[in-house]
């Protein structure tokens, strides 16, 4: 294996709108373990910002800790990045957005990360409609400290050491639906197909957006007695609404014979395109996808897709009504209210 | 029956119930006590509680200008708590005189022959002139204010004012005020020979000084400061930073044009996310606070060490309360320096900025902001519960409007442009301060990533020894690089023989030209240094090596900065005499005075067998 990373590029590489070609949008190599899913969730984010057009440096990627929270390196090397406390990823994420709403914000985050130490900020950030995309590599397993059992493994998933989950697990897209998610999806690290369209959609969604992207660890929870392996998730994957997404620029045709698609144009103009595999299942209804994930799951199935988006909410910004100018480039001139105005505060205290 | 005589010289204690509306009607008597020109100073004594218990409130009023609390008993005492009721008169100084409640007959046993007993039916009055029930509670506080100053001697008008300004918007409650004013003033002038021999003198003492308490001081030098994103999780006694933060704004940060806001206040799930907004503010560059007191403090430590060693500015207000853990929520105390100054897990270490006045949490809280940026690294202002939600005499707030906000060494993308070698952390100027970029600046160049995993000059993760070493040598060349930025210490040189040596930080301030002078009148000349910042100026260390008698003044059990002063600059434990004062309540020149004055007696015994 190769430790640096080739900078050889084929000069007929494709560009994209900015004239930057995919590998514009990669990152640093990948330390993770060989066929590890977060590698394909790495380059399926690549991918869409690429396919998107997205300057680079205009994007924030932030993380907590552990293998998952690493990935943000592999990917977006001109994007600043923060690799914060573990579980912790949500706050500085919602105190980067205030100080600038400009940026787009990527989120990465595990099960360790966002079902345990991190619940209390995942359950917040999602109810602050934070406009971020907040990705969970879910694995089941702690990957770094070597394969213990995370709260998104099912009851009774067995781990490559033979330790069997004794307790409800936390399925987050529930969770995010419930603490209010405007756009929650669920997809598979092995199924760039599905991925990179819902990653873009997500982007795109203006307010807090959740995927949660099941990936295989291949090293702790790769075994056939676990529903978290590669075989597992293949074998029982159901997709809810098939996403395709047409960017804002692009001419949008209608598919013939598709009665139960339905086109929601996202706040920016762009087009999201949802084909539903159940003629009954309906993208706008909140409790709905819950009951369906659900029933999904004691049928021993996987739903996977968009389950529900709201592409009218508001986000935090204009839920707060902050000004519209990033607050971190406000100038002193704007901020202080200079001494006249201190000395009639002084008067208030006499 | 004797009477306690003193003019402009007296305390007046308050018994209460905690939320029956007291605490305005006699910070409105404690202002009228400085609008007549005389030095005054208030504390508010409270339980952990919103409704019910005892509170207490006491004025302390002193032509001398000596305001902090007073030991002994007051010599007026206001008791409209029937609870404590016996507790209160026990408390009268003998002379002195008790302001009561008299629907209710008192029992006799009760009765002390030393105490004039003033009895005022103010229950009676009450469920005469008012029927709801609310109002007879809020106006009582009212009624026995307007007693009191026909009893102490208080100008009618200037409580007129206080009403009219206190109002000023409502102004349909001002006549009904001043009305109970009237009752209680009229009562008490019929019943009562007035003015007592304790009363007030219009002096002109105060000349431009406020009063104000800390927290609103803190407030105000954020906004001066120019703090946009703050994440804040509530914990008594920081609240009303945050609060008063937030009204400020209201009036001075919404752009008149467009109505947005020009901050974000976010109302965190708890510390931990309290700070990671902060922090995540910081990081994208914008002018961040948070403000708690010692639990939240607690839950922020791994996001400081993060600060610390990630390099992120941010601004923490700590208002310490007494610990450990829940400890006393509504007492006061200095016990969370070595926690703050020490903040993390590994070797980490906090710049504390210390304010004294409510003039200094303005400048502090403001220059904070500036440090943060400079030092790239979190500024953590530590006052206390005293200091924060008490009422202090302080010279009036200045801001000088030539100051430019220091940024500090941030690169934008025209500079990015000039520069070859990024490396975030690169010590390029040698004063171990790198040069940082904001994210979303440039294109190509700048972009780097932030982690708390130890990191070379260029950000990236690595494990090696010597780069490790390198970059914690250059984090304590930064910490010598801020002693220059640092508020000095103050000193004051009173006697030229240099025997005693106080050293006290903080609100202990407050009781210390006291207790000085009482020194003095005793013989013993001292002199002071009062600190004002952490990492150490070395003009402490020198003090206490020039003085033979060395007190550290503090308000804790373990002395934290004595130790924190024998840690940091190896100064002989021997050297310092530990003095201090932890009940919780605000340290006194009597307590101060005593305790130096045993060491001194002890230390001639020794040197004399």
């Amino acid at each position: 294996m190769s430790y640096i990373k080739p900078q050889f590029r084929h000069p007929r590489l494709q560009v994209n709108d900015l004239g930057l070609t995919h590998r514009d949008y990669e990152g640093a190599l990948s330390t993770l373990c060989a066929g590890c899913g977060h590698d394909s969730i790495t380059s399926a984010v690549a991918q869409a910002c690429a396919e998107l057009s997205l300057p680079p440096h205009r994007i924030a990627k932030l993380s907590g800790i552990g293998c998952s929270s690493k990935a943000p390196n592999y990917f977006l090397n001109n994007a600043h990045g923060f690799n914060t406390v573990h579980g912790r990823m949500p706050s500085v994420a919602t105190g980067a957005n205030m100080a600038n709403r400009d940026l787009i914000y990527l989120g990465m985050s595990g099960d360790g990360d966002s079902a345990s130490i991190g619940f209390g900020q995942f359950a917040h950030v999602v109810r602050r409609r934070l406009n971020m995309l907040y990705m969970v590599a879910n694995n089941g397993v702690y990957g770094l400290t070597k394969g213990q059992l995370a709260a998104t493994a099912e009851q009774g998933m067995k781990s490559k050491s033979g330790e069997v989950s004794l307790f409800t697990d936390i399925d987050l897209c529930v969770s995010a639906l419930q603490f209010g998610a405007t756009f929650v999806a669920r997809s598979f690290s092995g199924d760039k197909s599905q991925l990179v369209p819902l990653i873009k959609a997500a982007i795109s969604h203006k307010g807090f957006a959740f995927i949660d992207i099941i990936s295989p660890c291949v090293t702790f929870n790769n075994n056939p007695e676990s529903n978290r392996s590669y075989d597992y998730v293949h074998d029982h994957i159901t997709t809810a609404a098939v996403a395709d997404f047409v960017p804002v620029k692009q001419e949008i045709r209608c598919e013939n014979g598709q009665s139960d698609s339905e086109d929601i144009c996202l706040h920016d103009g762009s087009i999201l395109r949802l084909s539903r595999i159940d003629a009954d299942y309906d993208a706008h209804d909140r409790i709905k996808a819950m009951t369906k994930i659900e029933q999904f799951k004691s049928e021993g199935k996987i739903l996977t897709g968009l389950m529900y988006i709201d592409p009218e909410a508001d986000d935090y910004h204009e839920i707060n009504n902050t000004s519209d100018t990033p607050l971190n480039s406000l100038k002193q001139k704007t901020l202080c209210p200079g001494n006249h105005v201190l000395q009639t505060i002084n008067e208030s205290f006499r | 029956m004797t009477l306690f005589q003193s003019i402009n010289e007296f305390v007046v204690r308050f018994a209460n119930t905690n939320g029956t509306g007291s605490a305005s009607a006699n910070n409105m008597f404690a202002k009228a006590i400085m609008r007549m020109g005389l030095p005054v100073s208030a504390k508010n004594i409270f339980p952990s509680n919103i409704q019910g218990m005892p509170t207490w409130f006491e004025v302390r009023i002193s032509e001398k200008d000596f305001l902090g609390r007073r030991d002994g008993a007051p010599e007026v005492v206001v008791a409209m708590n029937a609870q404590t009721i016996a507790d209160d008169i026990e408390s009268v100084q003998p002379g002195g005189f008790l302001l009561y409640d008299s629907s209710r007959i008192l029992p006799q046993r009760l009765m002390r022959k030393e105490v004039n007993f003033l009895g005022m039916p103010i229950s009676d009055i009450c469920r005469a002139e008012y029927s709801d029930p609310r109002q007879r509670q809020l106006f009582k506080n009212v009624i026995y204010v307007g007693a009191l100053a026909a009893l102490l001697g208080l100008d009618f008008k200037v409580l007129k004012e206080l009403v009219s300004d206190q109002f000023k918007g409502k102004e349909k409650l001002i006549r009904p005020n001043i009305y109970a004013l009237e009752l209680g003033f009229e009562f008490a002038n019929k019943q009562f020979t007035c003015p007592l021999p304790v009363c007030v003198e219009r002096r002109d003492l105060i000349g431009e000084r406020i009063l104000v308490d800390g927290n609103t001081a803190c407030a105000l030098g954020a906004v001066y400061g120019g703090a946009t994103v703050v994440g804040w999780y509530p914990i008594t006694p920081s609240t009303s930073v945050i609060e008063k933060f937030a009204s400020y704004c209201q009036r001075l940060r919404i752009d008149p044009a467009s109505g947005q806001k020009n901050y974000a206040i976010v109302q965190a799930e708890d510390e931990l996310a309290a700070i990671g907004i902060a922090m995540g503010g910081g990081w994208s560059g914008a002018r961040v606070f948070t403000a708690t007191s010692g639990p939240g403090i607690s839950l922020m430590t791994e996001f400081l060490g993060l600060a610390y060693f990630a390099e992120i500015p941010l601004v923490l207000m700590n208002v310490q309360r007494a610990g450990p853990s829940t400890g006393m929520p509504t007492r006061t105390q200095q016990s969370d320096m070595l926690t703050c100054a020490y903040a993390s897990h590994g070797d980490s270490k906090q710049i504390l900025l210390i304010p004294s006045t409510p003039k200094e949490c303005f400048e502090f809280s403001a220059l904070a902001f500036d440090l943060a940026d400079r030092l790239q690294t979190p500024i953590i202002v530590m006052t206390d519960l005293d200091m924060g939600m008490n009422f202090h005499l302080s010279e009036p707030f200045n801001w000088d409007d030539e100051h430019e906000y220091d940024l500090g060494k941030v690169l934008d993308s025209d500079e990015l442009e000039q520069v070859v070698d990024f490396g975030r952390y690169l010590d390029v100027d040698g004063d171990g301060i790198c040069y940082r970029t904001l994210p979303g600046t440039h294109p190509t160049k700048g972009a780097f990533f932030t982690r708390g995993t130890s990191h070379n000059e260029y950000a990236v993760y690595t494990e090696k020894g010597e780069d490790y070493i390198h970059n914690m040598e250059r984090l304590e060349r930064k910490f010598i690089t801020a002693l220059q930025y640092l508020p000095k210490p103050d000193i004051n040189i009173n006697a030229k023989a240099k025997r005693v040596g106080l050293v006290f930080y903080g609100s202990t301030a407050e009781a210390m030209p006291e207790a000085v002078s009482l020194l003095s009148e005793q013989g013993v000349k001292a002199n002071t240094l009062r600190i004002r910042s952490f990492p150490f100026s070395a003009q402490i260390s020198s003090f206490i090596h020039e003085h033979e008698m060395v007190f550290i003044i503090e308000q804790n059990r373990d002395g934290q900065v004595r130790k924190l002063l024998c840690n940091e600059m190896e100064i002989d434990p021997a050297s310092m005499f530990a003095l201090l004062h932890y009940d919780g309540l605000a340290i006194t020149a009597q307590f101060i005075v005593e305790a130096v004055q045993a060491r001194l007696a002890e230390h001639t015994e020794q040197a004399a067998s």
